[in-house]
């Protein structure tokens, strides 16, 4: 007979240890969060079958999902969470360890806006619409995609020329003090 | 009255009507709102996927910035920085192992004496102030207010509102003359961020609220949010292509609605700036 498998030591010996909420272990698949989910028809699996996955120790399948890339961080699934898991958090921890080990995203482009995203606020300081889709542009290499979207907006006043700058090397230096603190833990 | 403001950066961009149509309609109550100087971004949707520690650190920066300057209420309105600015407080105060990291990484302490409040807050503190001075003629449209996430959720963080059938806009809207109807896609989700990476999404989840909408025979949409404009409003063509269908429903900042029965010009609350122009729904009043 196979030996059974204890969730909570998974938990600890899991790569997402410590960086969701410890009390993931009180799901109990009442898939309140699967129905509330807006997005949970486009995923691979479903925000409780992801849960399960973790307690499981499944940590490469939960880390290679489709699921975390996803969530449009809309916290509904936390909301309604009877168990009070804090489920959005989850997504989010499951792709910071995906960053922090340079892993391919199985949403590709999800990653490149995120990756787009830290960088543009680290550089400027404030988000700099313009610069972030010309770096999303070359990165994820679909240059006419929202054209027309953005040249209208552009017409419409919506987009600034010239990123400010304004505050950028406080934030730069908040980056890399995050950066310290994170690599010593 | 004094607020600190913090516009953010979409209030700065493609938000930009939010932000001119809430400092039109603050100053003709006598609101003043004061933009702080040297903000910065909260980190928005990119900083928490990367980082815990950073998500908390970037807001809370901003915190320190207000309260070096004295403010005791910021007014916050983009609903994505409101969230952020709430988490970080409200983590911070629960976690104090997060809060010496985020103090370690800012070399600056804060004190927890600034409160972040969304204009539907400062709004609703003055309902009966907005019906006696709403004398303009109101236009006779049927509004469907549509809050979206993150004002209202998390609940227990949040503390705004009822979360899954908020009335504050409903009620600020009403007050100044608009009938608002009752619906049931409130609280839905646009997509947010995705329209910049899955916007397939994006078109799927506008189509829904953008359906409800027009069944429960709304003209026009309010919403409280930068995002949740943008996608509903620059992306509605792109949402009729895919269904192959035909709304046409001008999506407005509430705070533009309450500048017309303020007397406020259309050009001063930004109504010019929309994708789908609103005008000839407001023909018979402007």
């Amino acid at each position: 007979m196979a030996s059974p498998i204890h969730m909570s030591e998974t938990l600890v010996s899991s790569r997402l240890h410590g960086l969701i909420p410890e009390n993931v272990q009180l799901c109990f698949q009442c898939q309140k969060c699967a129905s509330g989910c807006p997005v949970a028809y486009a995923m691979d699996y479903t925000p409780p079958q992801l849960l399960r996955m973790i307690l499981l120790g499944m940590d490469e399948e939960v880390l290679g999902a489709k699921t975390p890339w996803l969530c449009a961080s809309c916290e509904t699934c936390t909301t309604r969470c009877p168990q009070g898991i804090d489920i959005a958090r989850i997504m989010d921890g499951v792709r910071q360890v995906a960053i922090a080990e340079g892993r391919r995203s199985a949403v590709p482009r999800a990653l490149a806006f995120y990756k787009t995203g830290v960088m543009n606020i680290r550089t400027f300081g404030r988000m700099y619409e313009l610069g972030l889709i010309g770096m999303l542009k070359l990165k994820t290499r679909e240059f006419t995609k929202d054209m027309s979207l953005g040249m209208k907006m552009f017409f419409k006043g919506k987009i600034r020329i010239l990123p400010s700058f304004k505050g950028s090397s406080e934030v730069r230096k908040i980056f890399s003090r995050v950066k310290e603190k994170e690599r010593g833990k | 009255m004094k607020y600190g403001y913090y516009p953010g950066c979409s209030l700065h961009s493609t938000g930009v009507e939010y932000d001119e149509s809430f400092r039109a309609v603050s100053k003709r109550l006598d609101i003043e709102l004061e933009e702080l100087k040297g903000w910065t971004c909260c980190g928005s949707s990119p900083a928490h996927v990367a980082s815990h520690l950073l998500s908390i650190a970037l807001p809370i920066r901003n915190l320190v910035l207000a309260e070096a300057a004295g403010y005791s209420e910021i007014a916050v309105p983009c609903a994505a920085c409101f969230s952020r600015f709430k988490k970080a407080i409200h983590e911070t105060a629960e976690d104090p192992e997060l809060a010496a990291d985020v103090e370690d990484v800012l070399g600056e302490k804060y004190e927890g004496k600034v409160k972040p409040l969304h204009p539907l807050d400062t709004l609703s503190q003055r309902l009966e102030e907005l019906a006696s001075k709403a004398t303009s003629a109101v236009p006779d449209i049927r509004v469907a207010c549509y809050y979206g996430c993150l004002i209202v959720r998390p609940p227990d963080i949040m503390a705004f509102d009822e979360c899954e059938y908020p009335m504050s806009m409903d009620n600020i809207l009403r007050a100044v003359g608009y009938e608002t109807i009752d619906w049931s896609s409130k609280t839905d989700c646009c997509g947010a961020s995705l329209a910049l990476s899955e916007t397939d999404i994006v078109l799927d989840l506008c189509h829904e609220i953008l359906e409800e909408a027009k069944g429960a025979g709304a003209d026009a949409i309010a919403v409280a949010c930068s995002l949740c404009h943008v996608n509903l409003d620059t992306r509605q063509t792109e949402v009729e292509a895919k269904f192959d269908t035909k709304y046409e429903i001008p999506i407005f900042y509430f705070t533009q609605l309450i500048g017309l029965t303020l007397g406020i010009e259309p050009a001063e609350l930004g109504l010019k700036r929309h994708f789908v122009d609103p005008m000839p729904l407001l023909a018979k009043v402007v």
